[in-house]
C-alpha cells in the first residue's frame, strides 16, 4: 500500500445502453483510481453495473452500449476514445486481461486445452511452434495443473470446474498483462475450490506483479483477497476504502446492508437480515441517493439531492448524507459492529 | 431424539451410472434418517453425489441398491402406481438455478400448475387457479403474476416461483437442491427467510443440499457431510461446527470465507487428501457413533483419535 502510483483511472465515467428506443444509464458518473500492484474489489448486486464498468476499459461493451461521458486513462491514453477493434487489441489481453465467471462457457469445448493457451501465446508474445508449446505447458504448470504435458492434449470436458478455471487463468496471464480483471471468478465453484482459486490468483499477482480487480456480489469472499474495496450500487460507487475500513468501519447504509445479509452472520432460528425492495430502474433518472428507497433510515434529503463524497480518512470515502456534519447520528446495525471478533470454524 | 417420528429412512443407498461393464458408483452405501419437521443438510463438493441422493429419493435416478422408505413405506425400486403418485404428491423439489429450471415458453400459471396436472389431468379450472394463487401468495408474489412469463422476473423472484411450484402440491417433504447458490447475497437472505417461514407455517421437512457450509449451518438441524458418494460425518449442526472430526469436514469448514479481513489474512486452508487414511484389510473404515447423534467414518485407529479430540 506504500506504492500509490495510479495505473488505471476512471474519470466521471458515464455509460448508457439503448434498449428498444429507451436509454438506460448503467454507469452514472463514476471516478475511481486503480493503484499499481494493488488488489481492488468492486462489490455490488446483480445489475449494479460492476461488470459493465470494468468491461468498459477492455472495449467489451455490448453493441448497444457506449461511453457517453468521461475518460478512462491508461498509460497516457484515453480508452474512452477508442473506437476500432484494432485500437482495442493493443489493450485487450495484452495490457488488461479478464477471467470470466463461468469456466464452462469461456473455454471452447471443441479445442484442446493446449491449443487454446498456445493461441494466446502466439497472438500476444509472438512465439511460434515448439517455443509456443513450451510456453503454454509452462503456463499450465504455473497455475498448479499436474502433469501439464498430458493435460495439454486434453479437452475442456476432461477438466473439473476448478481445473478449468485454472486454465482460464493460465490463458489470461500467458499474455503477460499488467492488469487482471476477475469477474466473479469463483461463483460457479465449490467453497473448497473457491479458496484454492483465490489463493492461486493471489500468488500469481505477487509473482507477476499484477494489478488485480475483483468483481463480486459476495463481500465475504473479498475479505481474503482485497487491499481496497469499492461498493457499487445502481451504477455509482457509494463507498471506497481499504479492506479493513470497509469491513470494520463501514459508513454507507448500503454497505451495512450488504454486510448484514451475509449468511455467515446468521443466527439459527432468527431471521437473516435482508435488503427490502429492488434496485432502482435505471431507465429513469435517479434523484438523490439511489439507495434511499430501500433504506428504512433514509433522511429526507436522501430523496432530493445526490450526496457528494465525504472523506472519512485519506483512503476512505462514502457518498452518504449521514457523514454531513448536520446529519443525525445513525449507528450501523449491531451485528456488524464486531466483525473483528469473529472467529473461524476450523479446529475452533 | 429417539421418539421422534422418522419421515424418511435411507439405508445403504447405492446409485450407479454407466454400462454394466464400466459402472460408476455415484452413491455408495449411504444411510441416514430424516425426522419429521427438521431440516437435514447434505453438504459436499461437486460430484460428491449429493444431488444424486436427492434425485434418487424422488425416483428420478434409479436406485441400484439399498432402500428409501417414506413414512415406513418403501419408495425405491419397483413400486405400485399409487405409491408413485403418493411420492409425487408428498415430495417436491426446488432446483438450483431459477434461470434454467423454469420453462421459458410457459406462463407462470402453467409452470406452477404442472404438478397438479400430473395428478389429475381434468382438474377444474377454478380449483386449479385458486391453488396457484394461494401458492404464489405464500411465496410473497402477487396472484396476478400468473399471467406473466419467467423472463419478466428477477433471479430472486424466479426462485420464489420455483418454490411456489413445489408448494402448490402441498407436500410434506421438500428437497431443496442448492436453492440459493445461483443468487446474489442480498437475495439469498430473502429466500432463506422465506423457506424458514414456510417450514414453520406448514410443518414441512426439508432436505437441504448445498456445498456451502455457512448456509447449511444457518438453516439445518442436522448435517451430513458427503465425499465421493460416501458419508464422512453426520451430526447436529452446532455439534458439527463445534467439533468437526473428519479431516474432510475440517477442510470444508476452513474454506468458508469469513467477513473478517484480519482473520482471513492469517487463514490456513486445510486441504483434504483421501490418501491420508491408510485403510487396511485388518482395520477397514467403519461408521461409528462417537457421541449421541454424532457419527463419523474412520478406521479403528482413527476413531480412537477422534474420541480423544472429543474428550478435550
Amino acid at each position: 500500500m506504500t506504492n500509490k502510483e495510479t495505473i488505471l483511472s476512471f474519470e466521471d465515467l458515464e455509460i448508457q445502453f439503448t434498449l428498444r428506443g429507451q436509454t438506460l444509464k448503467a454507469i452514472r458518473g463514476v471516478s475511481l483510481d486503480v493503484h499499481r500492484g494493488e488488489s481492488l474489489a468492486i462489490v455490488g448486486e446483480s445489475g449494479s453495473g460492476k461488470s459493465v464498468f470494468t468491461k468498459s476499459c477492455m472495449g467489451l461493451l455490448d453493441a448497444n452500449g457506449s461511453i457517453t461521458a468521461g475518460h478512462i486513462w491508461y498509460a497516457g491514453h484515453d480508452l474512452a476514445q477508442y473506437k476500432t477493434e484494432k485500437e482495442w487489441l493493443t489493450i485487450r489481453g495484452r495490457e488488461i486481461a479478464m477471467v470470466m465467471q463461468d469456466p464452462m462457457t469461456s473455454l471452447n469445448p471443441l479445442k484442446r486445452i493446449g491449443d487454446q493457451i498456445t493461441e494466446a501465446v502466439v497472438l500476444h508474445q509472438g512465439l511460434k511452434g515448439v517455443e509456443a508449446k513450451a510456453a503454454a505447458v509452462k503456463a499450465l504448470e504455473a497455475v498448479g495443473i499436474d502433469d501439464p504435458e498430458r493435460r495439454y492434449r486434453q479437452y475442456p470436458h476432461e477438466f473439473s470446474g476448478g481445473m478449468r478455471q485454472r486454465v482460464v487463468i493460465a490463458i489470461a496471464v500467458a499474455c503477460r498483462p499488467k492488469i487482471l480483471i476477475c469477474d466473479e471468478p469463483t461463483t460457479a465453484l465449490d467453497v473448497t475450490i473457491q479458496a484454492q482459486i483465490l489463493d492461486l490468483i493471489k500468488r500469481l499477482q505477487k509473482k507477476l506483479e499484477l494489478t488485480t480487480i475483483y468483481i463480486t456480489h459476495d463481500l465475504g469472499v473479498v475479505a481474503n483477497v482485497a487491499d481496497r474495496i469499492a461498493v457499487m450500487y445502481a451504477g455509482d460507487i457509494v463507498e471506497v476504502g481499504s479492506c479493513d475500513e470497509v469491513f470494520f468501519d463501514p459508513r454507507h447504509p448500503y454497505t451495512w446492508a450488504l454486510l448484514s445479509s451475509l449468511p455467515q452472520l446468521g443466527v439459527k432460528g432468527e431471521e437473516l437480515y435482508s435488503i427490502q425492495g429492488t434496485p432502482p430502474n435505471l431507465f429513469h433518472e435517479i434523484k438523490g441517493d439511489a439507495f434511499a428507497f430501500r433504506n428504512p433510515k433514509a433522511l429526507n434529503i436522501d430523496f432530493v439531492q445526490r450526496p457528494p463524497f465525504f472523506e472519512v480518512s485519506p483512503t476512505h470515502k462514502a457518498r452518504t448524507w449521514l457523514l454531513d456534519p448536520r446529519a443525525p447520528r445513525v449507528e450501523p446495525p449491531e451485528h456488524i459492529r464486531h466483525l473483528r471478533e469473529i472467529g473461524g470454524y476450523a479446529n475452533g | 431424539m429417539a421418539e421422534r417420528e422418522k419421515l424418511l429412512e435411507v439405508s445403504d443407498l447405492r446409485v450407479t451410472f454407466g454400462s454394466r461393464r464400466r459402472p460408476f458408483t455415484a452413491v455408495d452405501g449411504v444411510s441416514f434418517d430424516i425426522y419429521k419437521g427438521e431440516t437435514f443438510g447434505l453438504v459436499g463438493e461437486s460430484g460428491s453425489g449429493k444431488t444424486t441422493i436427492g434425485r434418487a429419493i424422488i425416483r428420478v435416478n434409479p436406485v441400484s441398491g439399498g432402500t428409501v422408505k417414506y413414512k415406513g413405506e418403501t419408495i425405491s425400486g419397483r413400486v405400485s402406481r399409487e405409491t408413485d403418485r403418493m411420492v409425487i404428491r408428498n415430495i417436491q423439489m426446488i432446483f438450483q438455478d431459477p434461470m434454467d429450471s423454469l420453462n421459458e415458453r410457459a406462463k407462470v400459471d402453467y409452470i406452477v400448475s404442472e404438478g397438479l396436472y400430473a395428478i389429475d389431468k381434468h382438474i377444474p379450472k377454478a380449483e386449479r387457479e385458486e391453488k396457484v394463487a394461494r401458492a404464489l401468495t405464500a411465496v410473497g408474489l402477487l396472484p396476478e403474476f400468473a399471467s406473466r412469463f419467467p423472463h419478466e422476473f428477477s433471479g430472486g423472484q424466479r426462485q420464489r416461483i420455483g418454490i411456489a411450484r413445489a408448494l402448490v402440491m402441498e407436500p410434506q417433504f421438500i428437497i431443496a437442491d442448492e436453492p440459493i447458490s445461483a443468487l446474489d447475497v442480498s437475495i439469498r437472505a430473502q429466500v432463506l427467510n422465506l423457506m424458514a417461514q414456510i417450514q414453520k407455517e406448514r410443518g414441512l421437512t426439508y432436505l437441504f443440499i448445498a456445498h456451502d457450509l455457512s448456509v447449511v449451518r444457518y438453516i439445518s438441524d442436522r448435517v451430513g457431510v458427503i465425499y465421493r458418494g460416501k458419508l464422512m460425518e453426520l451430526a447436529g449442526s452446532e455439534q458439527l461446527f463445534a467439533h468437526p472430526l473428519h479431516p474432510y469436514t475440517q477442510a470444508l469448514l476452513s474454506a468458508i470465507p469469513m467477513p473478517n479481513p484480519e482473520l482471513e489474512r492469517n487463514k490456513k486452508l486445510v486441504v483434504y487428501d483421501p490418501a491420508m487414511h491408510q485403510y487396511s484389510e485388518s482395520d477397514p473404515p467403519q461408521w461409528a457413533e462417537l457421541e449421541p447423534g454424532h457419527f463419523v467414518r474412520g478406521s479403528r485407529r482413527e476413531l480412537d483419535g477422534y474420541r480423544k479430540l472429543l474428550e478435550k
